[in-house]
């Protein structure tokens, strides 16, 4: 007995002693490797990471079977979900990454978000026309839809000549590319809220669609009443053709989610949530490219270029492109 | 049976399995809602200092070239100013999320990390989704508490218990997701860096032979006590020490009055090996009720 006892110490404190130094590598390996990037490491450390990955996988396995000493388990369970996270994890580089994005994942996310889209545009529409009708019955409705900070003195009490006036103006004192960003910043954490808003099974989402499209209704009825309908149209498509598209494109992401997670058709509800989640992610961050796109358009096109053709025309040229990019490939493959 | 270990019950709430290509159950455990809490105070605090910093740093910025009359570079500070809190406010998470640790500052500090459920690679559209979700789940009651003066008091409040659903997700189910966590598919583990501690059983073999303990002594416990004595020997309280020391003597009749620790050290030694010598038999004795599995003579 006594010596059967000092026999089980002994295995299992050789078993210990013969692999301490190759964990020590693997952990000395994984944070030069977690710090920097894969530089970091030589040839043969690389080649090196695995097998030690591999040997310490075993070592665990073998510590649960014999050992009982809870401090030694936890760290080769630590030690080994350190390193399967490193070995398995991401290896496409950043450019590569960023290259798939603009060459396939972005217009496939919105392809794919086709139906939510119009769904969006829709609802967009019908704010807009709800909004245009009740103004145009009664011009008090324009102050209810209207918030102060964005009419800037278009109201129903201005006259027709400064209306006019703020369509052809430079209305930034400031200087243009300062009046961009922040058109940028701020309609892009717009559209990001519009996304998280799909969780609330994509309900708040519509009503922002509905809300945004009732302010454009709202704007347009007091133009077309004084007869500058074409010119606010200019005013408003150079870069709101890009702008919009690219809001009910965030509005789409947010129904996408808020719907796959009450309908999630034949799939399990989380993992139609999941798979909902990451394709309205990929298409947000194309959303945040085109308000990119847009605020330039917004905060130096429109303030620079005043004929009403050529804005119409830049508005029809980005519109059309932007469509030929996300919808095109699909056509061509025959999908959608 | 044995009675219910409260340990390894607590240990069964938060474990899942992720078994890796080679086959092996990493038995990876979930943070828990403290944890989860601690990193993103850690996080927010952090977001804070850089946003106040920041704009410290632009304003005097500002005001050097607003002093030597140059607009643009006024505009230019104001540009750069927007376009850091934009940055700061949506990339924070994300940006350390997708790096090689897929885990914030915050996270870090309390060991935690985002995985994929599936057990898969982190992809970036899943760091990207879990992360813009918290405009609704952090920002949107935030802003119901604090922002709008114009808005009625009875309103905002109805506002923030809405959004308080979002805020408090993750109290909600066992998996502590939050609403992030289930449109990006992740979830996020506690898996710290530990160092590797010293073998207990490790002492030298004069101070051992001190002690002999009989079969029957050693029969006394099982797997549940030894550990338990693991981590009061590696815990060092000396007042700990001391009443488990005279609580194992008293329970085994050990007449002898050594010091504690080498007695704690000695009977830790020998159990350990005893219990470990029945595994590799195929015995394993939970704890002192397991009288089932206790060993024979031998």
């Amino acid at each position: 007995m006594e010596r059967a006892a000092q026999q089980a110490i002994f295995s299992s404190r050789t078993f210990r002693e013969e692999r301490e130094a190759d964990w020590a590598q693997l952990e000395k390996l994984l944070r030069r490797a977690e710090r920097g990037s894969f530089r970091a490491l030589s040839d043969e450390d690389l080649l090196d990471l695995p097998v030690l990955y591999r040997s310490a996988l075993s070592a665990l396995s073998v510590a649960r079977a014999t050992s009982l000493d809870m401090a030694l388990i936890a760290y080769l369970e630590g030690l080994c979900t350190r390193a399967y996270f490193f070995v398995y994890g991401v290896r496409t580089s950043f450019g590569r990454r960023i290259g798939d994005f603009f060459a396939h994942d972005w217009p496939a996310a919105i392809r794919s978000l086709w139906r939510e889209t119009l769904i969006a545009v829709a609802l967009m529409l019908a704010g807009a026309i709800a909004a245009y009708l009740l103004v145009a019955s009664d011009p008090d409705w324009y102050r209810l839809i209207m918030p102060e900070g964005l009419s800037q003195g278009r109201d129903t009490a201005a006259s027709t000549a400064e209306l006019r006036a703020t369509l052809y103006g430079n209305d930034m004192e400031g200087g243009l590319s300062a009046f961009a960003t922040q058109l940028f910043t701020h309609n892009a954490q717009v559209s990001i809220f519009a996304f998280a808003l799909g969780f609330a099974f994509g309900v708040p989402t519509a009503l922002l669609m509905i809300y945004n499209g009732a302010i454009l209704g709202a704007f347009l009825a007091l133009f077309v009443e004084r007869g500058l309908g074409f010119e606010l149209g200019g005013w408003l498509l150079i870069h709101g053709s890009t702008e919009l598209f690219a809001i009910a494109l965030a509005g789409a992401g947010g129904l996408h989610i808020g719907t796959r997670i009450v309908f999630p058709g034949m799939q399990a509800r989380l993992a139609a949530a999941r798979k909902a989640g990451r394709t309205a992610a990929t298409a947000m961050i194309g959303v945040i490219v085109m308000l990119l796109f847009a605020g330039l358009l917004e905060g130096f096109g429109r303030q620079l270029i005043t004929s009403d053709g050529l804005r119409y025309a830049i508005a029809a040229a980005m519109f059309a492109s932007w469509c030929a990019y996300f919808y095109l490939p699909g056509l061509i493959r025959g999908q959608r | 049976m044995a009675s219910v270990n409260p340990a390894l019950s607590y240990q069964a709430g938060n474990q899942r399995t992720l078994v890796t290509p080679e086959g092996v159950d990493l038995r990876i455990r979930l943070a828990i809602a403290g944890q989860r809490a601690g990193a993103f105070i850690i996080d927010f605090l952090l977001l804070i200092t850089c946003l106040v910093l920041l704009t410290l740093v632009l304003a005097f910025a500002g005001i050097g070239t607003a002093a030597s009359g140059s607009e643009d570079g006024v505009q230019l500070v104001f540009i750069v100013w927007m376009l850091g809190v934009f940055l700061l406010r949506n990339f924070y998470f994300i940006a350390f999320e997708m790096g090689r640790r897929s885990a914030t500052l915050g996270k870090r500090m309390t060991g935690l990390r985002v995985v994929a459920r599936d057990g898969g690679r982190l992809t970036a559209d899943a760091v990207i989704a879990r992360n813009l979700m918290r405009e609704l789940e952090i920002y949107l009651p935030l802003g119901l508490l604090f922002g709008g003066e114009e808005t009625n008091g009875l309103v905002a409040l109805a506002g923030f218990a809405w959004a308080a659903l979002f805020l408090f997700f993750p109290l909600f189910n066992k998996d502590r997701l939050r609403a992030g966590d289930i449109i990006a598919g992740t979830w996020v583990v506690h898996a710290p860096q530990r160092k590797l501690e010293a073998d207990l059983a490790d002492s030298d073999d004069d101070r051992r032979n001190r002690f002999a303990f009989t079969d029957a002594q050693l029969d006394a416990y099982g797997e549940y006590e030894l550990q338990t004595l693991e981590t009061v020997l590696r815990s060092g309280n000396a007042d700990t020490q001391q009443s488990v020391a005279n609580t194992i003597r008293g329970k085994i009749g050990w007449h002898y009055d050594d010091h504690d620790h080498d007695f704690l050290s000695a009977y830790y030694a020998a159990l350990g090996a005893r219990l470990e010598r029945g595994m590799l038999f195929g015995k394993r004795r939970l704890d002192k009720f397991d009288r089932e599995n206790a060993h024979d003579r031998g």
